[in-house]
């Protein structure tokens, strides 16, 4: 071991010059760049790269059942494919094995909240999720999946019914820790939609009546979308008794959620109407499906200068966790590298000094000037019927405009190389046929959007982009 | 005899090195069959940027246009030096050339002197005279020998080159570069292809075996030129003193025009290719002025028995080959589209700057320039028997854009003049049509606008479908007035597989 220190030192050593350009320094110097080497060698918990430390996870109390569960949720939304991809992206099955050592991993780290749904991952998250925690003792680890009844045919009680069931099954378990009403907020009239999925069918009683047998041990719900459905459910919590609610909070979304779109509310008064009731805030989109981690250069530049040897995403990670009222922050982790760098954030978790909280809501307002859209890649809104890649659409244009490649005007500086890789890039990420030309703004989109977005209106300012483009060489 | 020039002293020193006329050539050659051709693959515009000219520069296309300054040069050229444009300007000689060099490594000293086919030759003059006359495009394009290479070019080599493009486009996008981006390769007339692939195989045999047999029987370029340079200034002499009657010339003389008994060179069929020069051991043979020498009257051609018959058949009789781009892949979420097809439309449309079709079929010899340069997939060759291989424009795989001009700047005819963005934005080619019965609101009960959204002269406006009810279901009206007839509105609409709006061409174009 000593041999070892040794070894990383000189090469410290001699790394540190060749940085510095002292190849003939002086001793005082070498003294000098031998303190600083040493230190370098050592203090690698923490980094980006080190040993995640075990036993440090951050718990937060249930304050109904007493429980202890992890800050960090597994979101199972996104389980890796043996094309190597997400399972959400393509048609190949789940890597099975890459989920068991993902789920083994995260075990070991603390993690015992997974959370799932019969819609994820084309249908199969559930299944595969179930194979991987079944491999390990029931009472280490709490399940919460959802009932996606979605599509109007399974509206009815019976098919509704049977989805739970049949999430049971799959997930091998007679009992599920956190049961959830499953985006409710969504389609075209909130209230209506809400009525149709739970209320007038009695899945609802029927959900209580479960949580009465111990079948299911706390029940919520996760919202997006209409504010009143919102209000409505918290309105009645004398009646249905929410153990927990899901709701998307991030720094960007605080402040700034309606601003972007006067169809979303902004986090604050979720959180703020959770926690004046003492309801736990369970967290999803802590990162804006990636769009809090894939930032534009001078955001990458402002956050790492703050904290260089910590992650963009670390930052949204750690804002979501300082929220005393946060159960769990879910975090869709597709790969390794993502999974060991939130548990860097969680183990334990750094709470956020105000000073730095108001950094983040500052670097909110730089990234709000950003004409970004909001689309988070969820792929709610496909298949369009017409044929259109909508977030093929929407992830091609945000990855433009974080990396500069978005050109104010013919004039400026760097046109013709944001030109060309605009729509070089667009011809690769999305076939003709499927860009955003070809939108007929029939608007069936937009009521499956979580983020509320206006798609054919974006879509349309996108195509006007590329018009200009194509038209101004 | 008197043995100098005096009038160019220093082509006698070339002579002295017997092989530096042969060099020249075939370098000048090289460098303008490569030009010629990249005109043809490449679709980056670039090329057509810098070397249109050497379309502008071929004979026939030039005297269609009227281009009265380049046929009055390639005129002197021919008088002065002899048949040089057929060795070193046209693409479709040098490509024989490329095989009677293959021929000649397959077996050496094949050729043997034949008898010039007189009547042959001034009949496809005829008939090619004829049909620039009446108007027979057809006839006109199959004898056109630029257009024939230019057929060949875009059918068979641009393929090739796109398919390469593509190999480094999928590199570049492995690496993230942006150097080059994919190309869609399609087929864009069958017939034509058909034509180039036939025009390749019957020219590569003629000319592997027999050298020039082409160009001095059917090419009514070859003829006009060949007539021409019977005067010229500059041709290859035989020195009768020097000459040992070997043979060994004749033998390699590609246009079997030297008949060595005789000393006599038929310079109606010499196309100056300086093979001759070089190959003769004894120096006998040089490029001279006729002007300088007026002991060594070189003697007339004779014309004599040939035994070499010509089959000219075939060329417009070959078979479509099946060539069918490969579409893309349809992923898990994403619902399939089927592909557009070609509407039945009463008139065609050709592109703006044809100025109509009459202008377009009595000038255009199907040389496929404007195919090759279309970056829309608009223009393909027509399938019509009267306008057979010229260019059409049609909208399923894109539309006529904005910004692009290039089939106007590149053709070498006339038959599509150059335009600018400005004069384009005005000038209409046709005019939409909307079919009811496709039409997507209608169909589907959604709102759609997608045409009106796309069109650049603002000619679709969406009109309630019930005018008692402002809130129904919106239609597009064209304003035929406005329409310029580019196609955005088709190729954009998203009723498949045929349009619920499309363009019908206007015979003659106007301008708004």
């Amino acid at each position: 071991m000593t041999h070892d220190n040794n070894r990383n030192d000189k090469i410290g050593r001699r790394e540190f010059l060749k940085r510095l350009g002292l190849g003939t320094a002086a001793v005082g110097g070498l003294t000098l760049a031998g303190c600083a080497s040493r230190e370098s060698a050592q203090s690698a918990e923490g980094t980006e790269t080190g040993p995640i430390p075990k036993g440090k996870m951050t718990y937060r109390e249930n304050p109904k059942t007493g429980e202890k569960v992890s800050l960090l949720g597994y979101g199972c939304m996104r389980w890796p494919t043996v094309a190597g991809g997400s399972a959400r992206d393509g048609e190949e099955e789940i890597d099975q094995e890459m989920v068991n050592s993902l789920v083994d991993e995260a075990i070991e780290h603390g993690v015992n909240y997974f959370d799932t749904s019969p819609a994820y991952c084309k249908g199969k998250s559930e299944h595969a999720t179930g194979i991987a925690l079944s491999r390990h003792p029931r009472d280490s680890y709490y399940i919460a999946t959802k009932l996606s009844n979605f599509a109007p045919e399974t509206w009815s009680r019976e098919a509704s019914l049977e989805m739970y069931r049949n999430s049971l099954r799959e997930l091998q378990t007679d009992h599920i820790d956190y049961m959830l009403l499953h985006g409710i907020g969504m389609g075209d009239d909130g209230m209506e939609t809400l009525h149709a999925r739970y209320l007038d069918n009695g899945v609802l009683d029927f959900l209580m009546a479960e949580r009465e047998a111990g079948r299911i041990r706390n029940l919520g719900f996760s919202y997006h979308g209409d504010i009143k459905v919102f209000d409505y459910l918290l309105a009645n919590h004398d009646k249905y008794k929410w153990d927990f609610v899901q709701i998307q909070l991030n720094y960007l979304d605080w402040k700034h959620a309606r601003e972007l779109n006067p169809r979303n509310t902004d986090a604050e008064y979720l959180y703020g109407e959770l926690e004046k009731r003492g309801i736990p805030a369970v967290i999803m989109e802590p990162l804006l499906g990636g769009r809090l981690s894939n930032v534009p250069d001078h955001i990458v530049a402002r956050l790492k200068q703050r904290e260089p040897e910590k992650s963009v995403a670390s930052w949204a990670f750690r804002y979501a966790g300082s929220h005393p009222g946060v159960l769990t922050v879910l975090s869709g982790m597709t790969y390794r590298e993502h999974l060991e760098d939130n548990l860097r954030s969680f183990c334990p978790l750094k709470p956020l000094t105000p000073e730095e909280t108001q950094f983040l809501y500052e670097t909110a307002d730089l990234m709000v000037e950003y004409p970004t859209v909001a689309c988070n890649d969820c792929k709610y809104c496909m298949p369009c019927p017409y044929g259109l890649d909508i977030p093929g659409i929407f992830v091609h244009y945000n990855k433009c405009v974080n990396e500069g490649n978005v050109a104010e005007s013919a004039e400026a500086e760097n046109y013709r190389e944001a030109r060309r890789a605009f729509l070089v890039g667009y011809d690769r990420a999305v076939p003709k046929l499927r860009q955003a030309s070809h939108c007929i703004g029939c608007r069936q989109c937009v009521e499956h959007c979580p983020q509320g977005i206006d798609i054919p209106g974006e879509l349309a300012r996108i195509d006007r982009y590329v018009e200009s483009l194509k038209q101004h060489a | 005899m008197q043995p100098k020039a005096i009038f160019i002293p220093n082509l006698t020193n070339i002579n002295s090195n017997r092989l530096m006329l042969r060099k020249i050539r075939v370098t000048l050659a090289i460098l303008s069959i490569v030009m010629v051709t990249l005109l043809f693959v490449d679709f980056t515009g670039t090329a057509q940027r810098y070397l249109g000219w050497m379309a502008k520069i071929q004979f026939l296309p030039a005297l269609l246009a009227l281009n009265v300054g380049v046929i009055v040069l390639l005129v002197a050229m021919t008088l002065l030096l002899g048949r040089v444009y057929c060795s070193v300007i046209c693409p479709l000689g040098i490509m024989q050339d490329a095989f009677g060099w293959l021929g000649k490594k397959a077996k050496k000293n094949r050729y043997t002197h034949s008898r010039a086919l007189t009547w042959l030759r001034l009949t496809m003059l005829a008939v090619m005279a004829v049909s620039i006359a009446a108007g027979l495009g057809i006839i006109v394009a199959l004898l056109a020998p630029y257009s024939a290479y230019g057929r060949i070019a875009q059918g068979i080599l641009a393929p090739a080159w796109d398919g390469i493009n593509n190999l480094l486009a999928s590199f570049a996008e492995h690496y993230g570069s942006y150097a080059f981006y994919t190309v869609d390769v399609w087929l864009r007339g069958g017939l034509t292809l058909g034509v180039a692939i036939a025009t390749l195989v019957i020219l590569g045999v003629l000319a592997f075996r027999g050298g020039r047999t082409y160009c001095n029987t059917i090419c009514p370029v070859g003829t006009v030129l060949g007539y021409l340079s019977k005067y010229s200034i500059m041709r290859p002499v035989i020195d009768t003193e020097k000459c040992i009657n070997c043979g060994l010339c004749s033998r390699n003389c590609k246009a079997s025009c030297i008949d060595v008994r005789e000393h006599a060179i038929d310079y109606t069929r010499c196309v100056a290719c300086m093979d001759c020069i070089g190959k003769c051991s004894k120096g006998a043979i040089s490029y001279r002025s006729r002007l300088g020498s007026r002991s060594e009257k070189p003697v007339a051609a004779a014309v004599d028995g040939g035994r070499r018959t010509f089959v000219v058949t075939a060329l417009a009789t070959a078979g479509a080959a099946g060539l069918k781009a490969a579409e893309k892949k349809v992923d898990g979420g994403l619902a399939v589209i089927e592909d557009k097809k070609k509407p039945v439309r009463k008139t065609k449309i050709v592109p703006p700057g044809a100025l109509g079709i009459r202008n377009l079929e009595s000038h255009c010899t199907s040389c496929q320039l404007c195919v090759s340069a279309c970056p829309n997939g608009v223009l393909r060759p027509s399938t019509d028997p009267e306008s057979l291989m010229q260019p059409e424009s049609s909208y399923e795989r894109g539309y006529c854009r904005p910004e692009c001009t290039r089939c106007s700047h590149v053709c070498p005819t006339g038959a599509i003049r150059p335009i600018s963005r400005e004069e384009k934005s005005s000038v209409q080619i046709g005019h939409a049509v909307w079919v009811k019965a496709n039409c997507v609101p209608l169909t589907d009960g959604v709102e759609c606008g997608n045409c009106a959204r796309h069109c650049p002269a603002g000619a679709i406006q969406m009109v309630a479908v019930d005018p008692a009810d402002p809130a129904s279901l919106h239609i597009p009206v064209v304003n035929t007035e406005r329409c310029i007839g580019c196609g955005a509105c088709e190729n954009l609409c998203p009723a498949r597989p045929f349009s619920a709006i499309y363009v019908e061409g206007n015979e003659t174009h106007r301008t708004i």
